[in-house]
């Protein structure tokens, strides 16, 4: 057990807009591999693994996300599905937080700074994407039809983006 | 604001990318076995040419993957999948 | 005049406004313009000559009428909504911001099947047969209320009605009013400027399939006098009675070269006024009749060929078939010289355009991109009767106005062909015709035609348009991209705490670094001189979390780093550390830092804080482009890790006081635990002092940092930032990328031969025997001691040779690239790449500043400490 607790880059930050909200601490590590026997999800789609989310990055980059603490876990999993063969297993809990924005306005917020189309048409929950809001690169996921999204913003870009939200909301309250 | 086909990702604006130049310039596999023209000719020569060019982009701000696309330079059209 | 019934204004809800000072009263749906004409109230008078001018147009083609309201100048009255209490004053064709433009802006993104650009009839027919196909559909036009040139026509209105509540019940169509697409870039992607409420939305919208449906631009006719107030294009004038309920005159001359013009007549003639038609055509069209009997009268073959008033048109000159000419008394002159097809996104998209012979204008002709142009747009007009110029009785042209904004005449233009010139273009920059705010929308084709019938060419040239179609304010296009939000702060988990010590910062990249801390009162020498002395002589800290950081896997990782570094790293043992340094192809400097192996197939390679992501790009290039058959996985785990450097003699004793195992030796690394918390510290020396570098989770940086100043507190720690860092590797000669090289230096110009392995390849090696890359005379990386050891040499300052005439062009042989003030030293030094800067170690060199000269000997880049003796403690 650690004596200190965990301080997320946004410690501090009140959200004005009550759809906004910090996920802090979530377990996140990065796997890369060319196989591996748990079937994982194709581009810019969600699956999961032992009941962790399992994001796509890459053609052989997954993000494995659980709750706070699951690292270890992950890892250990990971590690053994990759067994002998050829693959890399990192834990960055602590690269990136996690905003959580929801609701009938989540789209609109988005839009003033994602430059791809989030129409439910083409991006759905399950889906998720890689890419820039306003001027940080984030990974973006849809969770469910509220609409509910998970933005996950490296630690160093999180003040500016929860910055940049706070004015983004400013005109739905 | 070009729309540029990234094969993984699929179709994305320009500000995520990072262009890479000239495709198809492979490495010499022996860079000690070539004459410096040679070698100049391999750093900083490249063609510029008005029309179809195959050239490099990466995906910096999404899968993060290299990839080639063939591009008309006075259109800006994307003329094949990469 | 404002007509007692009609029009779209709301009369329940009056307004008032003023202009100049003067108060005015109008209607909700007026336009400033069409609520000053129904007060004749004049516009600002001309740009050069002060020439009175009136309102012309009724739309973004108004080349008068401009106005100041609040911060934001030049608007064309014709394009300002009226609001209650609006103050407005006229321009003389030029006007200033007075205060910074802090409006509300903000942007946003849409994607759509289909963009329909205007919402006249053609845009909506459009927009509805999308809209019923179930498609993603975006409309916008610039106008308050759709309609376009049907909100003119009262007789369509009942139509528009319907079209407009059937788009409002289509769930994926948005209609955008108040909103001007200005600009049409590759791939389909567009940009709206919408105006809102105290300021603006700026949308970039990526659509599959555009239809330009933008209308077309009625043009003047260029005779004497055409500037005078009350001189006004016919379809303005129509909508002016037709919209606003406003005449502009009551004795009004219809001058035409089409059949257009008409309707203005007979719209005239029933609100009560005096309509005289003149058609330059020499048969009188069907509809001659119809004014006819509807109390007008037609001129066949008739021009005007000159007015006369002050400062209003009084009267026209006409001149009929035989040449005889008769003044006509009016107050108002209603001209079509016919239209031009609004074709700038077409042409912006990179379609070509066609001279229309019996439209006398240019069309769409080719596209190069998913669009399609409908309506007037496309060419869906009368036929006119080209007419470009109409001779003066005195045989003058200077007070044929082509270009009233920038108060250009055709006698301008004779002289732009008189010195020679041929081209659009080159008459375009001579007489400034078509570079004023409207960009020549009335008079550009006009002009065109001009210069067709100086040259005696058959028909005028294309033109090219540019972005934007209409001026956008600067505050539009920045948005929200101000201040704070300007570009991101990128902070460390530590960032708190520099602010609370009160840390002056830098900007390195993106990241704020603590630059210095200062005490209460103490200066930014002061400070640094103090920070270098707990340093080299007690105990210092800095927040390193900036370094960029990338994990390394797979059995080929050593083989892979081998490959990018000059040295090697393929038998460094595990639980040790190297420092590194890359080159690009052409052998320059690229990045360094070091490398910890953490397993066997596991490192750990740091790069500069400001090419983290260039240094990663750089990896993934090399192995999916030249190596795939690599077994190497790069991952960035910059954030993943605070760094925090306990830098000094007494550093070792901080450390140790955390309970946490140390790093046996110099370039080591053990993973330990601190407080609990997992750590992994290494024996790393960015100052030639002992140092160790503890790494933790990001989210514990702040905790251990605070541990780390609890622990050294009894020795006196002392917290130092960027610049006391660069004075410290200064002294010790450790160059900075990017600082003491610039993309030509090469590993052998810093003097690191050391660093350059001679038994493996490496990305760039092949380059440092090429002959330009191995001269001697090659710019080396030197020390400069001035000879005033007070003196502080600028950095960039220019180096010559004693002696040097400094006549210009005076020959340089380097510069200054660092230079600090050394607590250590009890002096100043620099770093410089001097030319054979190693022959000319001893000499002096020179640094000719403005007011004085700095004189300096060259020395070796290392000024502290050579023997490396300190790094153990």
């Amino acid at each position: 057990m650690t004596d200190e607790l965990p301080r997320s880059p946004l410690a501090g930050v009140t959200f004005a807009a009550p759809f906004v909200r910090e996920l802090p601490f979530l377990a996140m590590v990065d796997l890369r591999a060319a196989s591996f026997p748990h079937p994982l999800p194709g581009p810019n789609r969600v699956g999961s693994v032992e009941g962790r989310d399992v994001l796509w990055l890459g053609p052989d980059e997954w993000l494995v996300v659980g709750p706070p603490g699951d690292a270890p876990a992950i890892e250990t999993l990971l590690r053994q599905g990759i067994g002998d063969g050829h693959g890399s297993v990192v834990d960055v809990s602590a690269n990136r937080t996690t905003l959580s924005v929801a609701g009938p306005h989540a789209r609109d917020v988005l839009a003033k700074g994602c430059s791809i189309d989030l129409h439910p048409s083409v991006f759905a929950p399950g889906h998720c994407a890689q890419t820039l809001l306003a001027r940080a690169q984030v990974i973006l996921r849809q969770v469910d039809a509220e609409p509910t999204y998970h933005v996950l913003v490296r630690g160093s870009f999180a003040p500016y983006l929860a910055e940049w939200l706070a004015d983004a909301t400013r005109e739905f309250g | 604001m070009l729309l540029i086909p990234c094969p993984w990702c699929g179709p994305r604006d320009e500000v995520e990318f990072s262009y890479g130049g000239a495709a198809d310039v492979a490495y010499p596999p022996d860079p000690d076995a070539l004459s410096d023209a040679e070698w100049g000719e391999y750093v900083f020569v490249r063609d510029n040419p008005r029309g179809p060019f195959a050239e490099r982009w990466v995906h910096t701000a999404g899968c993060r993957r290299w990839f080639r696309a063939v591009r008309d330079t006075a259109t800006h059209e994307f003329l094949e999948a990469p | 005049m404002r007509l007692p019934a009609g029009g779209r204004i709301d009369r329940n809800a009056p307004l008032t406004f003023s202009v100049d000072g003067v108060t005015h009263t109008g209607y909700r749906g007026d336009t400033l313009a069409s609520a000053m004409l129904a007060h004749g109230v004049l516009a600002g008078p001309s740009i050069h000559f002060g020439r009175p001018r009136g309102i012309v147009a009724a739309g973004v083609e108004e080349p008068n009428a401009l106005v100041q309201v609040g911060p934001e100048p030049m608007l064309p009255a014709t394009t300002v909504e009226l609001t209650d209490g609006l103050d407005a004053r006229t321009l003389a064709g030029r006007g200033r911001l007075v205060a910074p433009n802090d409006g509300y802006y903000d942007k946003t993104h849409a994607h759509c099947d289909v963009l329909v650009v205007g919402g006249g009839r053609a845009g909506l027919a459009a927009a509805v047969e999308a809209g019923r196909s179930g498609a993603r559909v975006v409309l916008a036009d610039e106008q308050p209320e759709l309609g376009g040139s049907l909100l003119s026509a009262p007789d369509t209105w009942e139509w528009l009605d319907t079209v407009v509540a059937e788009l409002a019940s289509f769930p994926e169509t948005r209609v955008l009013t108040r909103a001007t697409v200005f600009g049409y870039y590759d791939h389909n992607y567009l940009s709206i400027a919408q105006r809102r409420p105290g300021g603006g939305r700026l949308w970039h919208v990526r659509a599959g399939r555009v239809v330009l449906a933008t209308g077309a631009h009625e043009r003047p006719l260029v005779f004497a006098g055409n500037d005078r107030p009350g001189v006004m294009l016919a379809g303005a004038v129509r909508t002016y009675l037709n919209r606003y309920a406003v005449r502009p005159g009551q004795r009004a001359v219809v001058c035409t070269t089409n059949d257009s013009a008409y309707a203005t007549a007979l719209d005239l003639l029933e609100s009560g006024a005096e309509v005289l038609v003149a058609d330059v055509r020499p048969e009188p069209p069907a509809l001659a009749g119809v004014v006819a009997s509807a109390g007008g009268s037609v001129r066949s073959g008739t021009v005007v060929a000159g007015t006369d008033g002050t400062p209003r048109v009084a009267s026209v000159l006409l001149r009929g078939p035989d040449g005889r000419t008769e003044t006509v008394h009016c107050d108002l002159v209603a001209v079509s010289g016919g239209w031009n097809p609004v074709v700038h996104l077409h042409s912006q998209a990179g379609g070509t355009l066609r001279y229309d012979e019996s439209l006398a204008a240019f069309v769409p002709d080719a596209s190069r991109q998913a669009c399609v142009s409908v309506g007037s747009a496309n060419g869906e007009l009368d036929p006119v009767h080209a007419l470009w110029t109409v001779p003066a009785e005195d045989g003058a042209w200077d007070t044929h106005f082509v270009d009233p904004q920038r108060d250009a005449t055709v006698a301008d233009v004779l002289r732009a062909t008189g010195a020679g010139m041929r081209s659009a273009e080159h008459v375009k920059r001579y007489t400034t015709i078509g570079t004023a705010h409207d960009q020549g929308k009335t008079g550009g084709v006009a002009t065109l035609g001009v210069l067709a019938e100086a040259l005696g060419a058959g028909t005028p040239g294309p033109t090219t348009f540019r972005p934007p179609y209409t001026p956008v304010p600067f505050a539009l296009l920045a948005g929200r991209d101000r201040g704070a939000l300007h570009d991101p702060a990128r902070v460390t988990p530590i960032h708190s705490w520099h602010v609370a010590r009160g840390a002056q910062f830098e900007n390195v990249g993106q990241w704020r670094r603590p630059w210095y801390y200062p005490l209460p009162g103490e200066t930014m020498t002061e400070a640094v001189l103090r920070e270098c002395r707990a340093a080299r002589e007690g105990v210092g800290v800095q927040d390193a979390s900036t370094l960029g950081k990338i994990e390394l896997v797979g059995p080929d990782a050593g083989e892979f780093l081998n490959r990018m570094y000059t040295n090697a790293f393929a038998k460094l043992p595990v639980g040790t550390a190297r420092y590194g340094m890359m080159c690009t192809a052409d052998g320059m400097v690229f990045d360094d830092g070091v490398v910890l192996r953490l397993a066997r197939d596991r490192y750990l390679a740091t790069t500069t804080t400001g090419n983290a992501a260039a240094v990663l790009d750089h990896f993934e290039e090399w192995l999916q482009t030249e190596w795939p058959d690599l077994r190497v996985y790069c991952t960035s785990v910059t954030e993943q890790w605070a760094t925090i450097a306990v830098v000094g003699p007494l550093s070792g004793r901080v450390v140790g006081a955390l309970g946490a195992e140390l790093p046996p030796s110099f370039m080591s690394f053990v993973d330990t635990t601190v407080r609990g918390v997992p750590a992994r510290i290494a024996r790393i020396s960015f100052s030639g002092e002992l140092a160790y570098e503890v790494n933790v989770a990001g989210w514990h940086g702040l905790a251990v940092w605070e541990a780390v100043m609890a622990a050294g507190e009894e020795f006196g720690i002392t917290p130092y930032g960027t610049e006391t860092m660069h004075v410290l590797r200064a002294e010790k000669g450790y160059p900075i990328v990017g600082q003491d090289t610039d993309g030509t230096v090469t590993p052998l110009d810093l003097g690191m031969d050391w660093i350059v392995s001679k038994r493996k390849s490496f990305v760039g090696r092949r380059s440092l025997r090429r002959p330009d890359t191995a001269r001697p005379d090659r710019k080396q990386l030197v020390g400069l001691l001035p000879v005033d050891p007070d003196a502080l040499l600028p950095e960039g300052a220019q180096l010559v040779a004693p002696g040097t005439p400094l006549d210009p062009p005076v020959p340089m042989i380097g510069h200054v690239t660092s230079s600090y003030r050394s607590a250590a030293l009890g002096r100043t030094f620099a770093l410089a790449l001097l030319r054979s800067g190693r022959d000319r170690l001893g000499q002096v060199v020179h640094a000719p500043l403005s007011d004085r000269t700095i004189e300096a000997t060259v020395t070796e880049p290392v000024f502290y400490d050579p023997e490396g003796t300190r790094r153990d403690g």
